[in-house]
């Protein structure tokens, strides 16, 4: 019989400028925080599951970590899906757990994009776009996202006033961070007023570029009981695909996030209005309400809205990003979705201290990649 | 001397290549199924819809209405920045066809979802290669 999976560990390393880190360097500094904090040693270590790195790009990310670590994992294997990789490295952890393939699979993410990096960073991700097809015609991400976010507007779903009310939400989390990367608070008019970057977004729309890793360990239940931490339990994962480039998605309006959650609320038997703490991926601000229709989580409208009432806060009727998300806690390539996890598997502990959102069961961490191409949602619950 | 990047150029491939060559000649092709009789952009070497390998080249009208567009203020790479702001599209073509440009001859703050657009095709500094754009109809 399949056994059951449980987050033995997580870690995540101060965010933002870290001008003396390397990709590898994070790499080691997530996998050893995460295995002090599950009471493992590396040894104890069967599967290793590693993204990739804009700024040290590597054929085998996994082997390259490996050797810098001086192991030799029984599985290893590198997964390159954008923004969604940290969440499909968990999924995927899930199922060698599960098969007994694995006793305990490190899922690492990191990249010093920022530092390492500097004005390139914008060109490679705009390097996404099709060769043909996209780049000809200047295509940036925010722009690409911005379609989607155009749709919205149109119909009267989203405007200005709601991204705001997320921007904003978020940089009064990630105050409470102390790793967080943009704490500065912001107000309404500060979002407002921030330049246009594609139309509809502004800076205070989009996350920064962060230096950071995260590392999450994934490890049969049956391990679990000498964990020093209260064990966390994988209840389902799930994936939803549509396109790749934004001019060939099917709709503007709905997207794979609505499969990906459908499948993990499905195999857990929860609903969405079982969802404690929702961690969901937010590179720009209309991306998150977007999503949050799309999953079902609120009527077509009625996100935005939301949001400005007030309903993200960590006191509020559905707390979202408790740790400041992409947009101001840090977005470091495949790490900025793994950062989500890591705060969900937190918050299903109880050591948010004054992040904490109380009474929380069960969290839902959700990764995309490409332009709300690919999504993957992990379902996680107090074991 | 400051070096001047140039913009993005298509590399048409053995796929790609009679819609490029189109485009030089001011047409844009796309490609319809034999068997399914449905269209698709970008073209391919089995229909998307389908699968069947029997796609036949034909030329669209070249109107078409705006399903998206977004004004960038900030340009990707140094090529562009000169051209900001400029408005980036999703272009639905009457033979439903859906692909990305840039509206050109108009006021980027007058660009809206649903406005009727017609192809049209914009040369670019030292390249031979027409790139298949739009403006207003």
């Amino acid at each position: 019989m399949a056994s059951k999976a449980i987050v033995s560990g997580v870690f995540d390393t101060q965010v933002g400028s870290l001008p003396e880190s390397t990709c590898m360097s994070l790499h080691t500094e997530a996998t050893l925080g995460a295995l002090a904090d599950a009471g493992l040693k590396l040894s104890d270590i069967d599967g290793l599951l590693t993204a990739y790195s804009f700024a040290s790009p590597q054929l085998m990310l996994g082997g390259v970590l490996a050797e810098y670590l001086g192991f030799r994992p029984k599985v290893n294997a590198s997964i390159c899906m954008g923004g969604m990789t940290g969440g499909l490295l968990v999924r995927h952890a899930e199922s060698l757990v599960r098969s007994g393939l694995c006793r305990h699979v490190l899922c690492v993410t990191g990249d010093n994009r920022l530092t390492g990096m500097g004005e390139k960073v914008q060109a490679a991700l705009a390097d996404v776009g099709h060769a043909q097809y996209e780049q000809p015609y200047g295509m940036s991400v925010p722009a690409a996202f911005a379609m989607a976010a155009q749709v919205y507007f149109h119909e009267g779903w989203l405007n200005g006033d709601h991204l705001a009310a997320v921007a904003v939400n978020q940089r009064a989390n990630a105050a409470l961070h102390p790793q967080a990367h943009m704490k500065k608070p912001i107000t309404m008019d500060d979002v407002r007023k921030s330049k246009v970057i594609a139309s509809p977004l502004r800076m205070l729309d989009c996350c920064p570029v962060s230096d950071g890793g995260a590392a999450v360990i994934v490890s049969a239940s049956e391990t679990g009981r000498d964990l020093p931490k209260r064990a966390v339990e994988l209840l389902a994962t799930g994936e939803g695909h549509t396109h790749e480039h934004i001019f060939a998605a099917p709709s503007l309006i709905d997207f794979g996030c609505r499969e990906s959650v459908a499948e993990a609320l499905g195999r857990a038997g929860l609903t969405h209005a079982d969802v404690d703490s929702a961690h969901i991926y937010d590179c720009f601000t209309s991306t998150l309400l977007i999503q949050l229709e799309s999953m079902g989580f609120y009527e077509r409208g009625a996100a935005g809205p939301a949001a400005l009432a007030g309903e993200f806060a960590i006191g509020g009727r559905f707390p979202l990003n408790s740790n400041g998300g992409l947009l101001s806690y840090g977005s470091s390539g495949p790490a900025g979705g793994m950062f989500h996890v890591v705060e969900a598997v937190r918050q299903l502990r109880g050591e948010c201290g004054p992040r904490q959102v109380k009474g929380a069961e069960v969290a839902l961490a959700h990764t995309l990649g490409g332009i709300f191409s690919g999504h993957c949602s992990i379902l996680l619950g107090r074991a | 001397m400051a070096e001047t990047q140039a913009k993005p150029v298509p590399v048409p491939d053995g796929i790609s290549r009679t819609y490029w060559e189109g485009a030089n000649l001011g047409e844009f092709r796309y490609q319809r199924c034999g068997a399914c009789g449905k269209a698709q952009f970008y073209a391919r070497n089995a229909c998307v819809h389908c699968h069947a390998t029997d796609l036949q080249w034909h030329k669209a009208a070249g109107g078409g209405r705006i399903a998206s567009c977004s004004v960038i203020h900030r340009a990707p790479i140094a090529s562009f920045a000169g051209d900001t702001p400029y408005v980036l599209a999703l272009v639905d073509l009457d033979e439903g066809l859906r692909f990305m440009c840039n509206v050109l001859r108009c006021d980027p703050a007058q660009v809206r979802i649903g406005m009727a657009v017609r192809v049209c095709f914009e040369s670019r500094p030292g390249s031979a290669q027409q790139i298949p754009q739009v403006e207003p109809a």
